[in-house]
């Protein structure tokens, strides 16, 4: 080893730090969730234990406590603070038309096929406040499908689908949003769809006509329609290997023969059992079609 | 036992990064995880391609419960925060923190709560105080906390900002920052064969 890098000081062993404490917390994290399904019925105790921790953490710090404990005796005694963590638990954040690329080869792979059906289900599965519906309503439009489509966007929170079903989103995303619309292969200009009002951007009525805005969850509920595409992107990545493969079962089941999935740019049916019932549409798009 | 190396970096990382990689020896296995900030338009997938130019051991864009292996070398993708479960990966894209996604807060705060007194944190060149809070939270759980020499740096806001934060175990100038964390892992090895 040179000696100009020096000699390192040991790791601090496990003697130095607070004993057990994040044991504790884990204790009073896995407390809390069951506490919330058993009052509420909410069902979070199969989420991603890294980012359900710092949400959680988040709300805590909101609500101007500093334990895990401390916001479960606040939640279980106060339906508004409940209201407020499902917020935080639910909302993902998105953006119109993020990952253009995904659009472009939705219009390129997935549209011909739509092309040839009398008529389309979509699922958008997790929807959150809509941005990526309205975008698929857009993409739908231009490409002359939307009269003979019905899009099913649900969500676990009513909150979010009643902010989803009124269309305002923030005037100061539309630049961000614009440029996506054009990468995504968009054929008009952006701002046909939307009316800048002082309170946000307005998108058009036209849009949702056929879209069903409805309280779905993907952790308890079961299938609801047989579905040609369902479009599920970065919403299980919050979810635990056992959720996924749960959820993966669902939209299997919820797939017509030939059905395509989209699932977000990270995301993959590589891990899960369904895989084989799939082949790939475009593999770095995540796009896949059942085969059987 | 070191189980695991995290990486942030900012304005000038990737040759830093590519600095400290190369001059990790052969033999070294612990995974090294980065978070480095990009714009959210850049292509998945360069930072990684570039990286790899530069060195021998793999180099992967970390994808969602993408298991952590040993001597591989992961990105965090553009967009999405990086977390570190125990033995694998999880994304998020909740909002930005501190204007950043990732976060090498959040990738930080994630590897000490999983791997506790086996992570080895270093923070590179950078022009934000991202990093800082996650080094702590290192240190905290008994990790190691390693700094980039903010004077020799491209950018000194984020060493600096990363020493006001924590007791770090080493500030090193760049060209010394491998073979100090190989070193660290040589003990922490032997330490594990002579038990």
């Amino acid at each position: 080893m040179t000696s100009s890098v020096g000699a390192p000081r040991e790791p601090a062993g496990t003697g130095e730090r607070p004993p057990a404490r994040d044991d504790l917390e884990e204790i009073e994290l896995s407390l809390l969730l069951e506490g919330v399904y058993r009052q509420y019925g909410f069902d979070f105790r199969e989420y991603a234990p890294a980012s359900l921790r710092r949400r959680v953490w988040r709300r805590i710090h909101a609500e101007g406590l500093t334990t895990v404990s401390a916001l479960q005796d606040k939640l279980l005694h106060d339906q508004a603070c409940m209201e407020r963590l499902l917020l935080d638990l639910s909302i993902n954040v998105t953006a119109m038309f993020r990952d253009p690329t995904f659009y472009v080869a939705f219009r390129d792979k997935v549209v011909p096929a739509l092309r040839t059906y009398p008529f389309t289900r979509i699922w958008v599965a997790g929807c959150s406040t809509g941005e990526e519906v309205y975008s698929l309503a857009i993409l739908l439009q231009e490409e002359k499908l939307y009269d003979r489509t019905r899009i099913y966007a649900t969500d676990i929170n009513e909150a979010v689908l009643e902010r989803a079903r009124g269309g305002v989103f923030p005037l100061d995303k539309m630049r961000e949003y614009t440029q996506n619309y054009i990468k995504a292969g968009g054929k008009q200009a952006f701002s046909e769809y939307y009316l800048a009002k002082y309170d946000g951007a307005q998108f058009q009525r036209s849009l949702t006509e056929n879209v069903v805005f409805a309280q779905h969850n993907l952790v308890s509920d079961r299938s609801f329609n047989e579905f040609n595409v369902i479009i599920c992107r970065n919403v299980m990545i919050y979810f635990d290997r056992t959720l996924q493969d749960r959820v993966h079962r669902l939209f299997y089941e919820s797939l017509a023969t030939f059905g395509v999935l989209g699932l977000g740019h990270k995301e993959s049916i590589r891990f899960s059992p369904h895989e084989g019932g799939y082949e790939e549409l475009d593999p770095s798009e995540k796009l896949y079609r059942r085969i059987d | 036992m070191l189980g695991l190396v995290v990486v942030g970096a900012s304005w000038g990382g990737l040759q830093a990064l590519g600095r400290v990689l190369s001059d990790l020896p052969r033999e070294f296995d612990l995974p090294v995880v980065i978070a480095q900030h990009r714009h959210p338009g850049s292509q998945e997938g360069t930072l990684a391609q570039l990286l790899q130019k530069q060195i021998d051991r793999p180099v992967l864009e970390a994808e969602d419960k993408l298991r952590i292996e040993p001597r591989h070398v992961y990105v965090a993708p553009p967009d999405y925060h990086l977390l570190v479960e125990r033995g694998f990966f999880a994304l998020s894209v909740d909002d930005r923190v501190r204007y950043a996604r990732p976060s090498i807060d959040v990738l930080f705060e994630s590897a000490a709560d999983a791997y506790g007194d086996g992570v080895i944190g270093i923070i590179l060149t950078g022009a934000n105080d991202d990093g800082a809070r996650g080094l702590a939270r290192i240190k905290e759980l008994g990790g190691v906390a390693l700094i980039q020499d903010p004077a020799a740096a491209v950018r000194r806001a984020m060493p600096d900002a990363a020493i006001a934060a924590t007791v770090a175990d080493a500030i090193l100038p760049l060209e010394d920052i491998g073979l100090y964390v190989h070193e660290l892992w040589v003990r922490s090895s032997g330490a594990r064969e002579t038990a």
